[in-house]
């Protein structure tokens, strides 16, 4: 789960990471006076989940607390447009920060490390917009070292990572704490990733982190229930985020053959399948183990909320999950939503034959392997 | 011969009352598993299905000998299930559950490699079969054929597609392992190919891989070395970047654990990589006429 910016600057700052004093505001009248209370000179910030914002116009320095309230007022309610996110966001609040003068910017990130099984942590004196270049072009420039997962991180860790990272040494000191507080805060709250970019030294000398971006372990909100609650589903698709309320795995292709099997990896392969044969997969979505007629119902209702989807595969290895009670989930959901569109069915293993009677006379196409489904509902769909 | 498991393993379920766990432990049994034990705290002295259940997992080693322990227990609790196992001296544990927290699974794999003395297999696994002898996990055991190949994989259900191709096509299995779908399992793949290197009774190795990650491409690097052949199939060659794929780490970020990655790695590496999951049979016949 993604924290907005405000949520993870309130995070850091009780770790003891030094952030910019800032409030959220829900109205442009509540941005002005959050601007006077910071003297006039601020930053306003749209909280949205999304890459580049600032390019999309979402965030702007201003000298007097009028012209932010202002632009505060006209930016809620829009929804901003990036690169990243074509569909847009809709931006339901901002951040009134007071501005940081910036002298250097610096990198500051704590993530897993697959290859290691470790917490890592990563560095750079080159901060700011183009750190993913700096990464590319330049992969010394970030220096990095694992947390012990016994012992958490070492004071000559510490040290030998702000040299390698050519941290200026007045800077280091501080750079060292900022560090610990951020592996504290990391573990603490089952983070997925923080990050620090820009994290600014400024001309008198303080370290402080302008932006900052943490994202908690969707699997350990059980122990974090508060941010549990906060959850934005905003940045999902809304047919992703209606999968999510039903607990069921899906994600949206953006083809339109409507996919649905059970187990990651076969639906993963599925997708291969149809794409191999030329068709264009609309989603991805996982019955899960198990599933009851009922279940399988919920899934092609799921689909079909897609309203560019043109035919359905359902390919079922059935271990756990019984194929005859995906096919009597199949039939009474296309009756019941009177689904017009072609649907082919590859059902294998436990109950399949049995999975296969119910469907037989059915409008659904049987295909024997999935490969035969692939180019079956390829065929169909395109027709 | 096989690995990990075979007709004399003793199995420990811990979570053997709770629906997943009583269900696929009658499966087990009926597969011929030698289920020993089960625990539930709080629910020692009962008997499940002719298994006598126990309190703690020490207990069940000290009184019926068992050696190897599986678990359903839900994912707030499994690594202290796992911690629990590997304090009561089983070397051996399969762990089933989907869903750990990512910071447990850190702290509880770096803890038994650090200590050495408990294998973790998974967690989001379907488990480990050696045909015919020990169905450790909640896979259809008939789709199974003992056999002299092995396979390792990260994704349940794949497994049964191609093994069901294999048993088909005449290839049976020596052990079939479930590696599972999280960024952090306790046995990668390199660990099990080195494994099936050394069984006398393995011929060839089917590897079974997905995108995330670069384990593949580790396990690659080991190919390179083997002298049994291997065959491989990587699912999610359509996936887009930064989705993730149902299972945890079944995720492209940037340009790292791409499908294309790993089919490159595997093919440099002399492995037969297969396009289709339905061209597995045929790749193993001409490694085996090959070799």
């Amino acid at each position: 789960m993604k924290l907005h910016e405000y949520q993870s600057k309130d995070l850091l700052a009780r770790y003891g990471v030094p952030v910019p004093a800032g409030e959220v505001a829900e109205n442009g009248a509540d941005a002005k006076a959050i601007a006077e209370k910071l003297g006039g000179k601020v930053v306003v910030k749209a909280q949205v989940l999304m890459g580049g914002r600032g390019k999309a116009g979402g965030v702007k320095l201003f000298d007097d607390a009028v012209s932010a309230g202002e632009f505060a007022q006209n930016l809620i309610g829009t929804t901003l447009k990036s690169i990243q996110n074509p569909a847009g966001m809709l931006v339901e609040r901002v951040l009134v920060a007071e501005l940081v003068d910036i002298a250097k910017e610096f990198y500051v990130a704590v993530l897993l490390d697959r290859a290691a099984q470790k917490h890592l942590v990563m560095i750079s004196a080159k901060g700011g917009m183009d750190i993913e270049e700096v990464a590319e072009t330049d992969p010394d420039a970030i220096a990095r070292c694992h947390i012990d997962p016994a012992w958490g991180i070492s004071d000559f860790q510490l040290r030998k990572l702000v040299a390698d990272a050519n941290i200026p040494v007045e800077a280091r000191s501080q750079m060292v704490s900022m560090i610990k507080s951020l592996v504290k805060a990391y573990l603490e709250s089952d983070a997925d990733m923080v990050e620090i970019n820009p994290c600014a030294w400024t001309p008198d000398g303080k370290l402080i982190a302008a932006d900052a971006k943490v994202a908690i372990d969707d699997n350990a909100l059980f122990r974090h229930k508060g941010y549990a609650a906060t959850a934005d589903d905003s940045a999902e698709d809304p047919i992703e985020a209606e999968a999510a309320r039903r607990g069921i795995a899906y994600v949206r292709l953006g083809g339109d053959i409507g996919i649905i099997g059970n187990g990651a990896g076969l639906v993963m392969c599925s997708l291969d399948e149809v794409s191999a044969a030329g068709g264009r997969p609309a989603d991805f979505l996982d019955v899960g183990g198990g599933a009851q007629a009922e279940r399988v119902k919920s899934c092609v209702e799921l689909v079909m909320m897609d309203e560019g989807v043109k035919g359905i595969l359902l390919n079922i290895f059935g271990g756990i999950t019984r194929c005859d009670e995906v096919a009597k989930g199949v039939l009474s959901a296309l009756d019941e939503l009177e689904v017009k569109i072609p649907v082919v069915a590859r059902i294998e293993g436990t109950a399949a034959e049995e999975g296969r009677k119910i469907l037989e006379g059915s409008r659904i196409v049987p295909a024997q392997t999935m490969q035969e489904a692939a180019e079956k509902i390829v065929q169909l769909s395109y027709a | 011969m096989a690995i990990l498991v075979d007709r004399s393993t003793r199995v420990v379920v811990c979570g053997i009352t709770g629906r997943e766990g009583g269900f696929h432990t009658q499966q087990m049994i009926e597969y011929g598993t030698n289920v020993v034990a089960g625990v539930t705290p709080g629910k020692g002295g009962q008997d499940f299905h002719g298994v006598p259940v126990f309190n703690t997992v020490e207990e069940a080693v000290t009184k019926t000998g068992a050696d190897a322990g599986l678990i359903f227990v839900p994912a707030p609790f499994a690594a202290d299930s796992v911690l629990e196992c590997e304090g009561a001296g089983l070397p051996f544990v399969t762990l089933i559950t989907e869903g750990v927290p990512i910071h447990d699974s850190v702290r509880v794999v770096n803890k038994l490699r650090a200590g050495g003395t408990t294998r973790l297999l998974g967690g989001n696994c379907a488990g480990i079969i050696t045909p015919g002898e020990c169905k450790m996990g909640i896979m259809p055991g008939h789709i199974f054929a003992k056999g002299n190949v092995g396979m390792v994989s990260r994704s349940g259900t794949l497994t049964y597609e191609i093994v069901w191709e294999m048993t088909r096509a005449g290839f049976g299995q020596t052990t079939c392992v479930g590696i599972g779908g999280d960024p952090v399992p306790g046995t990668r793949f390199i660990e099990v190919m080195q494994m099936f290197e050394a069984d006398p009774a393995t011929e060839a190795v089917v590897m079974v891989g997905e995108i995330g990650g670069s384990d593949e491409e580790t396990a690659a690097e080991f190919v390179k070395t083997m002298k049994k052949p291997v065959v491989a199939f990587i699912s999610g060659r359509t996936a887009p970047p930064g989705k993730r794929m149902g299972h945890a780490g079944a995720i492209v970020s940037g340009n790292t654990g791409t499908a294309q990655s790993k089919v490159d790695a595997l093919l440099a590496a002399g492995a037969r990589v297969a396009d289709k999951t339905s061209d597995v049979p045929a790749l193993l016949t001409a490694a085996f006429q090959m070799a």
